[in-house]
C-alpha cells in the first residue's frame, strides 16, 4: 500500500520507520528535515505502518478529533492541507498549542467533540475525519461529526475497547460500536502490536 | 450573529475573531474559506488561513487558561471539603466516645472507636441514637477518604510539578491557602513557607513569640523528617522549590522532573550537616540556587 505524499520510510537506528517533514514537535528523532513518526505512539501511524488502505494521498483537508498533545496531528499537518485539531482537555491542549504555533495549516480548538455546533462555525467540510477520542460512545461521536465529511470523504477511526466497557471482551465492544456506526465500513484491523485492544476502522459516509 | 455565519462574520481583528472562535456556533459546517473571501474578509485563501491560524491560537490559548483556572478552584473546594469532613468526623467521634463511655463504661477514642460503636446492635431508643450518630461519623470519615482519593487524582492535572514535589494533598492545601494556583504562583517563597502559619506569624509580629519556621509545609517529610535544628533550612529550601514549581505549573504547565532532583539534592546537603558529614553547603541563605 502506498504512503501518502509527504510520508516516507526513512532509516532511524538501522530500522525503516515512518517519517514526515516538519518542525520537530516533541523531542522525536530526526533525519535532516524528516522526523520519526512512531507507530507505537500514534494510531494513525500504526494504520499506515500496517499497510491499511486509508485513502490518504496527501494535501487533504482534515478534521482531527481527540488531538491530545498533538503528537499525531503534528505529523498529519506535515503532509495534509488545512488541519483542524479538536481536543477537550486543557492540559494536553497546551502542548497542542506549541505544536500548532509553527504550523500555519494546523488550527487548534479546545472543544468537545460531542457538540459539533461549537466548532461548525470554524471548521469547513473536510476530506478526512480522524477520530481518536477516549470517551464512551465513540461511534456516536463519529456519527455526530459525519456532517463535516464530504460525500467522498473518509473516516479513519481508532476504536478503543477500554473506553467503552472494561468488563466486556474487546471483540464484543468493537462489534457493538461498528453496529452503531452510521458509515459504510471499508476495512477494519486490530492495531497490535503497536496498540493493544484498539480497532482501526476505515469508513465512508453512507448515502442514506 | 446568526447560526449561518462563520467565525469571521463580526470582523477579523484579532480580539473579536478569537472571541467568536471561542463563543460562536453554527448549525452546520459551510465552505468558510470561500465565504470569507467572497465577503471580503480575506483577500484570498492563504490570507484566510493565516487569519484563522492566529484566531484559533489566541482563542485556544485563552480558553485553556480559563478552563485550568476553573479546575484549580474545583480542587480548592475538594481539599477544603476533605479537611472539613475530617475535622467534623473527629469532633463527632469525641461526642460518640463520651456518650459511649457513659453508657457502656468502656471507652475508646477517635473514628476507629466510633466504627466499633456503629457496629453494635442497639437495644433501646437511646442506644439507637448513639449507634446512628456513630454510623454518621464512620460515613463522614469514609467520605473524607474518598475526597482524599479525588484530590490525589486531580491535583497532578492542575499542578503537575507542585504535586510531584509536595505530594498531591499538600499541593492542593497550598493552592487552597493561597486562594488559587495563580495566586500561589505570585507569592514569594517566604510566604509559601509560612502559608497556614498566619496565627503564629501575627503572634510573633506582636512580639509575643519567636518567628514561625513553617506553615502547612511542616507535613512534608523533608521538613518533619529533618532534625529540629535544621528544620528552618529545610523548610526554606522546600518552600523555595515549591514556589518555583507553582510558577512553572501556572505559566507553562510542563512537567520538569529536574525540580525534584534539585530539591532532593538540596535536602540531602542540609541533612548531611547534622549527620556530621558536612557538605559544601553555603548555609541557610537563599533557599534555592
Amino acid at each position: 500500500m502506498s504512503l501518502p505524499e509527504g510520508v516516507q520510510r526513512r532509516t532511524f537506528d538501522g530500522e525503516e520507520r515512518l517519517a514526515t517533514r516538519g518542525e520537530p514537535a516533541y523531542g522525536e528523532p530526526t533525519d535532516g528535515e524528516w522526523r520519526l513518526w512512531d507507530a507505537g505512539r500514534s494510531k494513525l501511524g500504526a494504520m499506515l505502518e500496517l499497510g491499511m488502505d486509508t485513502g490518504l494521498a496527501g494535501g487533504e483537508t482534515v478534521l482531527y478529533l481527540g488531538a491530545a498533545a498533538g503528537t499525531t496531528v503534528s505529523h498529519v499537518a506535515d503532509f495534509a492541507g488545512p488541519t483542524y485539531a479538536v481536543e477537550f482537555a486543557p492540559r494536553p491542549t497546551r502542548d497542542l498549542l506549541d505544536v500548532a504555533e509553527p504550523r500555519g495549516n494546523l488550527f487548534p480548538l479546545l472543544k468537545d467533540a460531542r457538540t459539533p455546533r461549537t466548532y461548525a462555525h470554524v471548521v469547513e467540510p473536510v476530506d478526512v475525519l480522524v477520530q481518536d477520542v477516549a470517551t464512551r460512545g465513540q461511534a456516536r461521536v463519529a456519527n455526530l461529526n459525519r456532517q463535516f465529511l464530504r460525500e467522498d470523504g473518509r473516516l479513519l477511526l481508532a476504536l478503543k475497547a477500554r473506553s467503552e466497557d472494561v468488563t466486556t471482551a474487546p471483540e464484543e465492544t468493537f462489534e457493538a460500536a461498528l453496529a452503531d456506526l452510521e458509515y459504510e465500513v471499508l476495512a477494519t484491523e486490530r492495531l497490535e502490536p503497536y496498540h493493544e485492544d484498539h480497532l482501526a476502522v476505515v469508513a465512508r459516509p453512507n448515502s442514506g | 450573529m446568526s447560526d449561518e455565519e462563520g467565525w469571521f462574520a463580526g470582523g477579523t481583528d484579532p480580539e473579536t475573531a478569537a472571541r467568536r472562535v471561542r463563543e460562536g456556533s453554527a448549525d452546520r459546517p459551510r465552505d468558510w474559506p470561500a465565504l470569507a473571501v467572497e465577503g471580503g474578509f480575506a483577500a484570498d485563501e492563504s490570507e484566510y488561513y493565516a487569519l484563522l491560524h492566529e484566531a484559533t491560537l489566541a482563542a485556544t490559548r485563552a480558553a485553556v487558561r480559563e478552563r485550568e483556572a476553573a479546575d484549580d478552584k474545583q480542587l480548592v473546594h475538594a481539599v477544603r471539603a476533605m479537611d472539613d469532613a475530617d475535622r467534623v468526623a473527629n469532633e463527632l467521634a469525641e461526642r460518640v466516645a463520651e456518650w459511649a463511655g457513659a453508657r457502656y463504661g468502656e471507652s475508646g477514642g477517635g473514628v476507629g472507636f466510633a466504627r466499633e460503636v456503629a457496629a453494635r446492635e442497639p437495644a433501646d431508643p437511646g442506644e439507637e441514637r448513639l449507634v446512628a450518630l456513630a454510623t454518621r461519623v464512620a460515613e463522614l470519615a469514609d467520605e473524607a477518604e474518598t475526597l482524599r482519593g479525588h484530590v490525589e487524582r486531580t491535583a497532578p492535572g492542575v499542578a503537575p510539578n507542585l504535586s510531584a514535589l509536595a505530594g498531591p494533598v499538600l499541593a492542593a492545601r497550598l493552592i487552597a491557602l493561597a486562594g488559587g494556583l495563580k495566586e500561589l504562583a505570585r507569592k514569594p517563597s517566604g510566604t509559601v513557607q509560612l502559608l497556614g502559619a498566619e496565627d503564629a506569624l501575627f503572634t510573633h509580629l506582636r512580639g509575643q513569640a519567636p518567628s514561625p519556621k513553617h506553615g502547612v509545609i511542616f507535613t512534608h517529610d523533608y521538613v518533619r523528617g529533618t532534625a529540629p535544628e535544621d528544620r528552618g533550612s529545610a523548610a526554606r529550601a522546600l518552600a523555595g522549590k515549591l514556589a518555583i514549581a507553582a510558577r512553572v505549573d501556572h505559566y507553562s504547565g510542563e512537567r520538569r522532573p529536574e525540580l525534584d532532583r534539585q530539591l532532593d539534592e538540596r535536602i540531602a546537603r542540609i541533612r548531611a550537616r547534622t549527620d556530621g558529614a558536612a557538605g559544601p553547603d553555603t548555609g541557610d541563605g537563599g533557599g534555592s540556587s
